[in-house]
C-alpha cells in the first residue's frame, strides 16, 4: 500500500507549486443585514512552493488568518479553489478531505489558547497520531517522546499540563504536536507574536532547523516584517481582502511596486539609531476601510499617496501582474511610479 | 546635558504574596534630563512597568516601595502626602498605557475626559479648558477635532485611542511623559505615526519622555539614551548610538542580536537566550544573568559585578565584558534547540504518506 501510494506523489513532485489559490473568496454575511457581509478574503490568487517559506503581511483585519483557514480547510471558501498537491481540496469531503488535512498543520499564535489546558503534553501529542491510527500505541507512545526531544524539552515531561510549561516552551510543545503527524505543510499564523524576543529567536531558529530536516514547507503569517523577512523566501501583502503585491524578500523590500508595500514597509522602524535618524515613515491618510463595504476601483485608492483622482484607480480594479524583478507582481496601475 | 529633572535612586519595590516577597525593582538608580528621551528595555517580567509605577506612587497591592528616593526637581516623591501627589500626577509627569482603553472611561465622551484632566488639577479655568481640548486633539492629529470631540471612546479606532491618551496626557503640560509599550497593540502603520508624534511633542514642547519598550528599533528611533534592565536591576546603561554599536553586557548583545532588521538581507541566524528570567521571590547567586549567559565564567555565579564604568557615559554590570568574548562562544549563542537526533529517528520511523484512517 505504501509503495502504491508514494508513486503519484513522486509523479507530481514535478510540479514546484505545492499549493495554489485561485480567485478565492471568503465572505462573513452579516446577520440582520440581508445580503451585506464581510468581505475578509475578496478574490485572492496566491502560490506556495514546495520546500519554501511564503510570508504573509498585513495589517489587522485584512484577512490573513481568513486565508489561513481556507488554505487548510478549515473554513469553506465562498468561491474559488485551493488546489493542494494537485487536488482541489475545496470540494473534497470525509476521509479524502481527512487525508489532506494531515499533510496540513498549523501553529497558532496563543499556545496557551491552542493547547487543552486539561490534557497532558503527552496526550496533545498523541491525539493527532490516535485520529490518524498512526503505529502502535507502543510505537505512538515512543514517538510522542522523540518528539519533545526533537523540539528541545524534555522527554519525561509528558505528565505535565501546559500551565506548567513558560510561553516559548508551549509554543514549541504546539510545534511538536503540528509534526506529529510528519506533515509537508505547516502554515504558523502569529506564532512567534506573543513571545518575548529572546523566546521568539529560540522559536524561529528551530522552525529553520525543522524546515530543512523535514523538508518542510511554510506559510508564516506575522505582523512584525523583519520576522517575516527573516524566515521566507518570498512575501505576499494583503489589503483588505485581495494580495496585492508578492515578490522575493530581498526584491520586495528593496523595490516594491506597490504604493502600500511602499508605505508599509517604511514605517518598520530597525533597531539601528544613525538609519533611524534618517527614515522618513510614508504617512498614509485616513483609516483602513471597512472590509463590509470596500472602496471602488482600486480599494487602496482613498489613501494612496500617489492615486490620481479622478480616474482609473477609483473605477477599474487594477490586476495582480508582473512588474519589477523576475518573480514579482503588483496589483496597481502605476505599479513602482512613485 | 540639560539640567536633571527626575533622580531616581536605589529604588527598591516588592511584592509580598503568599509565595514570598517578588523583588520586582531591586536597587534602580536613574535619572532623566529636562526635555530628554529614554528608553527603559528588557524582557517581560523584568520591572519595568513596576520601577515607572513606582514613580507614580502607584505600585498596587501587595507591592509597596521599601527603599530608596525618587527626586523630582529636588523634592523626594516617596515623602509626598496625598494633595502633593495628586498635583504630581496631573501637572508634572503622566503616564500613558499600553491599552488605552484601561485610562479612558467608555461611557464618557472623549474631549469632556480631557477638559476634566485639566479642571481637575485647576491648571486652566473651565473655559479655557474647552478651547483647550480641541487644540490638543488637533496636536495630536485626530482628524476633524472639532466633531470628533463629541465621540465615546469606542467610536475612536485604536490608534486615535492612543493619540486622545496623549493628548490628554498632555493636558496640564506635564515636564515628562512616560509612555509603557505605548503602540504594542498597534499595527506598524499606525505605530509610525504615534512614534512621529512622540518625536513632535519632545521636540516642539520639551516634553521629556521615558519609553518603556521591549523593541529595541523604537528605542533607536526615539530614544536618546537607554538603561537595560534585567531581573529587577540595571544591567547596563548609555548614549543609544554607543550601546546599539557597542554593547558590553551580554544580555543587551543578546537583546540586539535576537531581532532581525527589516533593512537587512538575512545573514545570520538570531542569537537565542536559553531557559528563562529568573523567579524574582528566589534570584540566583551571583550574576542574576549567569544561568542563562552562554560566557559565563566560575567568578559570575558566585559574586555579582557592580555598574561599573566601560566606556564614556556607559556603565555595565559584567566580569566579562562583549569585547572580551571569543567569537566561537558567540557562534555557540545562535544554536538552535532542535534535536538532530530525535529528527534522525523521527525520520526513519516515519509514519506512512497516507495512514489508514479510521472512520471519515
Ligand atoms: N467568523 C467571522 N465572522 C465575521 N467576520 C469575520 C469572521 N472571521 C473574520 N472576520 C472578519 O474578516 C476580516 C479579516 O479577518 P482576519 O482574522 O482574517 O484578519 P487578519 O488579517 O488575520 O488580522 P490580524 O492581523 O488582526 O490577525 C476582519 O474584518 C474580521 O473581523
Ligand atoms: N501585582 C503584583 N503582584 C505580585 N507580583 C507582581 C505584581 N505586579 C508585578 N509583579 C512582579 O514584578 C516583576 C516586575 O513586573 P513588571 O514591572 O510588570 O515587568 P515588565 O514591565 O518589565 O514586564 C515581575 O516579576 C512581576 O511578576
Ligand atoms: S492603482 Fe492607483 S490607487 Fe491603487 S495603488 Fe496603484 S496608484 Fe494607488
Ligand atoms: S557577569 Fe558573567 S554571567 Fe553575568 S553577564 Fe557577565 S559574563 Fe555573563
Ligand atoms: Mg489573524
Ligand atoms: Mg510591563
Amino acid at each position: 500500500m505504501q509503495a502504491a501510494e508514494k508513486a503519484p506523489a513522486t509523479a507530481v513532485k514535478a510540479d514546484p507549486v505545492l499549493l495554489r489559490v485561485k480567485n478565492a473568496y471568503k465572505h462573513f454575511p452579516i446577520s440582520g443585514f440581508g445580503g451585506l457581509a464581510v468581505r475578509a478574503v475578496d478574490g485572492v490568487d496566491l502560490e506556495i512552493r514546495r520546500g519554501e517559506t511564503l510570508g504573509l503581511v498585513g495589517e489587522s483585519g485584512c484577512g490573513k488568518s481568513t486565508l489561513a483557514r481556507l488554505i487548510t480547510a478549515l473554513l469553506p471558501v465562498t468561491a474559488g479553489k485551493v488546489v493542494f498537491d494537485g487536488q482541489d481540496i475545496t470540494t473534497l469531503k470525509g476521509r479524502r478531505l481527512r487525508r489532506i488535512r494531515r499533510k496540513m498543520q498549523m501553529i497558532f499564535q496563543d499556545p496557551f489558547a491552542s493547547l487543552d489546558p486539561r490534557m497532558t503534553v503527552g496526550d496533545i501529542l498523541q491525539e493527532p497520531l490516535d485520529n490518524f491510527s498512526i503505529g502502535s500505541v507502543r510505537d505512538r507512545r515512543r514517538r510522542v517522546q522523540e518528539l519533545l526531544r526533537l523540539v528541545g524539552l524534555n522527554p519525561n515531561f509528558t505528565n505535565r499540563y501546559p500551565h506548567e510549561f513558560s510561553g516559548g516552551q508551549r509554543q514549541r510543545i504546539g510545534i511538536a504536536r503540528a509534526l506529529a503527524v510528519n506533515p509537508s505543510f505547516i502554515v504558523c499564523d502569529e506564532a512567534v507574536s506573543a513571545l518575548d524576543v529572546s523566546i521568539q529567536a529560540q522559536i524561529i531558529n528551530l522552525l529553520q532547523d525543522l524546515q530543512n530536516e523535514f523538508q518542510l514547507t511554510y506559510l508564516f503569517i506575522a505582523h512584525d516584517l523583519a520576522v517575516v523577512r527573516h524566515l521566507s523566501d518570498r512575501i505576499a501583502v494583503m489589503y483588505l481582502g485581495k494580495v496585492v503585491e508578492t515578490a522575493g524578500r530581498n526584491d520586495i523590500y528593496e523595490r516594491p511596486q506597490h504604493p502600500y508595500t511602499k508605505a508599509l514597509l517604511s514605517s518598520i522602524p530597525v533597531p539601528d539609531p544613525a538609519v533611524e535618524r534618517e527614515r522618513a515613515p510614508i504617512a498614509l491618510k485616513g483609516e483602513i476601510p471597512s472590509p463590509v463595504n470596500p472602496p471602488s476601483g482600486c480599494r487602496f485608492h482613498p489613501r494612496c499617496p500617489i492615486a490620481r483622482a479622478p480616474g482609473v484607480c477609483s473605477e477599474q480594479e487594477p490586476p495582480l501582474e508582473p512588474h519589477g524583478a523576475r518573480d514579482q507582481v503588483a496589483a496597481c496601475h502605476f505599479a513602482g511610479q512613485f | 546635558m540639560g539640567q536633571i529633572l527626575l533622580q531616581v535612586d536605589d529604588l527598591h519595590t516588592q511584592f509580598f504574596t503568599s509565595r514570598g516577597v517578588v523583588r520586582a525593582v531591586d536597587g534602580v538608580s536613574l535619572h532623566i534630563d529636562a526635555g530628554e528621551t529614554l528608553g527603559i528595555v528588557g524582557e517581560s517580567g523584568c520591572g519595568k512597568t513596576i520601577t515607572a509605577l513606582s514613580i507614580l506612587r502607584l505600585v498596587p497591592d501587595p507591592g509597596r516601595i521599601t527603599a530608596g528616593k525618587i527626586m523630582f526637581r529636588g523634592r523626594d516623591v516617596t515623602k509626598f502626602d496625598d494633595d502633593e501627589i495628586r498635583d504630581f500626577r496631573g501637572n508634572d509627569v503622566a503616564m500613558i498605557f499600553q491599552d488605552p482603553m484601561t485610562s479612558l472611561n467608555p461611557v464618557t465622551k472623549v474631549g469632556f475626559q480631557i477638559e476634566e484632566a485639566m479642571t481637575a488639577h485647576n491648571r486652566f479655568s473651565a473655559s479655557l479648558a474647552r478651547t483647550r481640548v480641541v487644540e490638543l486633539l488637533k496636536r495630536v492629529r485626530v482628524p476633524a477635532a472639532e466633531s470628533r470631540v463629541k465621540d465615546y471612546p469606542h467610536q475612536f479606532s485604536g490608534g486615535m485611542r492612543q493619540r486622545a491618551m496623549i493628548a490628554m496626557g498632555l493636558a496640564n503640560e506635564p515636564s515628562l511623559l512616560i509612555a509603557d509599550e505605548p503602540t504594542t497593540a498597534l499595527d506598524v502603520t499606525v505605530q509610525a505615526q504615534i512614534i512621529q508624534l512622540m518625536k513632535q511633542l519632545n521636540r516642539e514642547l520639551g516634553t521629556a519622555m521615558m519609553l518603556i519598550t521591549h523593541n529595541m528599533a523604537l528605542v533607536a528611533s526615539l530614544c536618546q539614551r537607554v538603561v537595560v534592565m534585567y531581573a529587577g536591576r540595571i544591567v547596563e546603561e548609555g548614549p543609544v548610538e554607543q550601546i546599539f554599536k557597542s554593547p558590553q553586557h551580554p544580555y543587551t548583545w543578546s537583546l540586539l542580536r535576537s531581532v532581525p532588521r527589516v533593512d537587512e538581507a538575512r545573514k545570520d541566524r538570531l542569537v537565542s537566550i536559553h531557559g528563562l528570567p529568573p523567579d524574582l521571590t528566589n534570584p540566583p547567586p551571583g550574576c542574576k544573568f549567569h544561568p542563562r549567559c552562554p560566557f559565563v565564567i566560575d567568578r559570575c555565579k558566585i559574586d555579582e559585578p557592580g555598574l561599573s564604568e566601560v566606556a564614556a557615559n556607559q556603565v555595565a554590570r559584567c566580569w566579562v565584558l562583549m569585547r572580551n568574548v571569543k567569537d566561537e562562544d558567540v557562534a555557540a549563542a545562535k544554536a538552535s534547540a532542535l534535536s538532530l537526533d530525535a529528527a534522525k529517528k523521527l525520520k526513519a520511523e516515519a509514519p506512512p504518506e497516507v495512514g489508514t484512517v479510521a472512520g471519515g
